[in-house]
């Protein structure tokens, strides 16, 4: 019974901002191609979606954002297992994660254009890139975190080092690797759109631009709005397999804040 | 093979390097247990008691002296060996039959040759009836008997045991010392128990082992010769309380009380 209602306060909150944001616009005398109203807002997501005109860009920024996510996230996950086993790829490798890791790495994103040019592989390249520091981070620190009495007690078997890592220290890890994955797809979105704002043809990034040319303040909104859409269902995703794979663990994935 | 002790320990000292230089954990410590024989080791704090564990376990050198298992020295980890940790440390990702397999699986040998055996030592330690459960699902008493199995079911020659019932409460405590004396009376198997508590060591051994701390000496060896099985009413009993109160006198001396 509090369930449902919590879930009508929720219901009750967004009716009061859509007439807020309605009744808003329309009396105070703000232009509609500066700021439509919700009905406006809804009719241009009507004409985007009925005709089908944002499926290809709504596609174009999945393939991108999952593409870089999955190239950027398996990378990391290889690199951060590496360097959590072994002191030498540690010892190597160390010195440029920490001097990679505070830039920001949109700042790179005109260099990269340089390099691969206006298609899909500068985008690609760009959101790895983004995906690549948390995932890294946290698969390293959470191979790290396995209990020593666990290690032990498979080292006093003289067990293989792999098997150590496969029966102990992934699992340990899980936790962290998840958030990473977490972390990594909400950045992998906007890593996408920063790209597709600098350079494209297609995808949700260029149809804000050029909507923002042709004064189409309806269909930016619909676009952010897909947007939102977006990075919640992938977000969801990633806390079922998490679900899924962690069955072990009884508490869910704490949404982490990342300061992007 | 007769007289020759199951754990040979002769006058071992062993170093830490630390980043405040090298520390003497052990110095010139002897401990010979024979074959079935349950000894208790007790101290206080830093006494070198987990050093002991993991000398005997192969994870730690000796600096000195020799430590010979079943009549061959200790040199690196070996496979005859038992485990029991302060906490259970069983894998949250593995079912309770699971984690008692997992020194077969560490070991590299089939699992499924031994699982009727872990059915068997699950029954022992009275959780035959959770084997396919997950550890999260096991009160804190019920995880340790898991770890006692995971401990026994490569048959090692000796088992040793790290506080194993110091996390858990009182009354849980005092019921898996009275358990795990009818374990070890099914089973016979030398034990060497590590343990803070005095009445604990005296109910469950053969042999009392006093350590001081740093670095751990050895200050006492005592006999227990109370028959078996112990009950709650040794606990009362003159010889109980003699040789407790010779330990307690011996642990007051070593070392400042806490």
């Amino acid at each position: 019974m509090t369930k449902l209602k919590a879930y009508s306060v929720s219901v009750i909150s967004i009716t009061c901002f859509l007439l807020i944001w309605h009744f808003g616009t329309k009396w105070s005398g703000v232009p509609s191609y500066l700021l439509p109203g919700p009905i406006e807002v809804a009719k241009s997501a009507w004409v985007l979606y009925s005709t089908g005109l944002i499926f290809p860009h709504i596609g174009i920024t999945l393939t991108q954002m999952l593409l870089g996510y999955f190239l950027g996230c398996i990378i990391a996950f290889l690199l951060g297992a590496l360097v959590a086993e072994f002191v030498l790829a540690e010892r190597i490798l160390f010195p440029y994660v920490v001097g990679f890791q505070s830039m920001p790495k949109v700042a790179l994103a005109p260099l990269l254009l340089v390099w691969f040019g206006f298609g899909m592989t500068f985008k690609v390249v760009l959101v790895a890139l983004i995906c690549f520091f948390p995932m890294f981070i946290n698969t390293m620190t959470g191979l790290r975190s396995a209990n020593p009495d666990l290690v032990d007690l498979y080292r006093a078997f003289s067990a293989p080092r792999w098997l150590i890592f496969w029966d102990v220290k992934l699992p340990s890890a899980a936790n962290s690797i998840f958030a990473g994955l977490q972390i990594s797809i909400v950045l992998g979105l906007i890593g996408t759109v920063v790209g597709e704002f600098l350079a494209a043809r297609q995808g949700l990034g260029h149809l804000i631009q050029s909507s923002s040319m042709n004064f189409d303040v309806g269909a930016m909104f619909t676009s952010v709005f897909t947007l939102s859409l977006i990075g919640v269902l992938a977000n969801f995703a990633v806390r079922s397999v998490y679900r899924k794979v962690v069955y072990w663990e009884k508490t869910t994935l704490t949404a982490p804040v990342s300061g992007h | 093979m007769a007289n020759v002790p199951t754990l040979d320990i002769d006058g071992i000292s062993v170093v830490y390097q630390t980043t405040q230089g090298p520390l003497l954990a052990l110095r010139g410590l002897d401990l010979k247990i024979e074959k079935g024989q349950f000894v208790s080791v007790i101290g206080s704090s830093g006494c070198g008691k987990s050093t002991l564990l993991r000398v005997v376990s192969g994870l730690m050198p000796v600096s000195e002296g020799s430590a010979k298992l079943s009549g061959s020295a200790i040199t690196g980890p070996r496979s005859d060996v038992g485990i029991v940790f302060q906490q259970p440390t069983l894998l949250p990702w593995k079912t309770v039959i699971e984690n008692v397999l997992v020194p077969i699986r560490a070991l590299g040998l089939p699992t499924a040759n031994y699982r009727a055996r872990a059915e068997e030592l699950l029954e022992l330690v009275g959780l035959g009836k959770f084997a396919n459960h997950l550890p999260r699902e096991l009160s804190g008493g019920m995880q340790q008997r898991a770890g006692i199995a995971r401990g026994l079911i490569h048959d090692p020659a000796v088992l040793l045991m790290d506080e194993p019932f110091a996390a858990l409460d009182a009354l849980t405590r005092e019921r898996m010392t009275m358990e795990l004396q009818s374990i070890w009376l099914n089973t016979r198997k030398t034990v060497v128990f590590i343990t803070h508590s005095i009445p604990e060591a005296v109910f469950l051994a053969d042999k009392i082992v006093v350590l001081s701390g740093r670095p751990g000496t050895k200050v006492l060896e005592v006999p227990v010769d109370i028959a078996r099985p112990r009950t709650l009413e040794t606990l009362a009993s003159p010889e109980f309380g003699k040789i407790a109160n010779q330990l307690r006198q011996m642990l007051g001396a070593s070392s400042a009380m806490h």
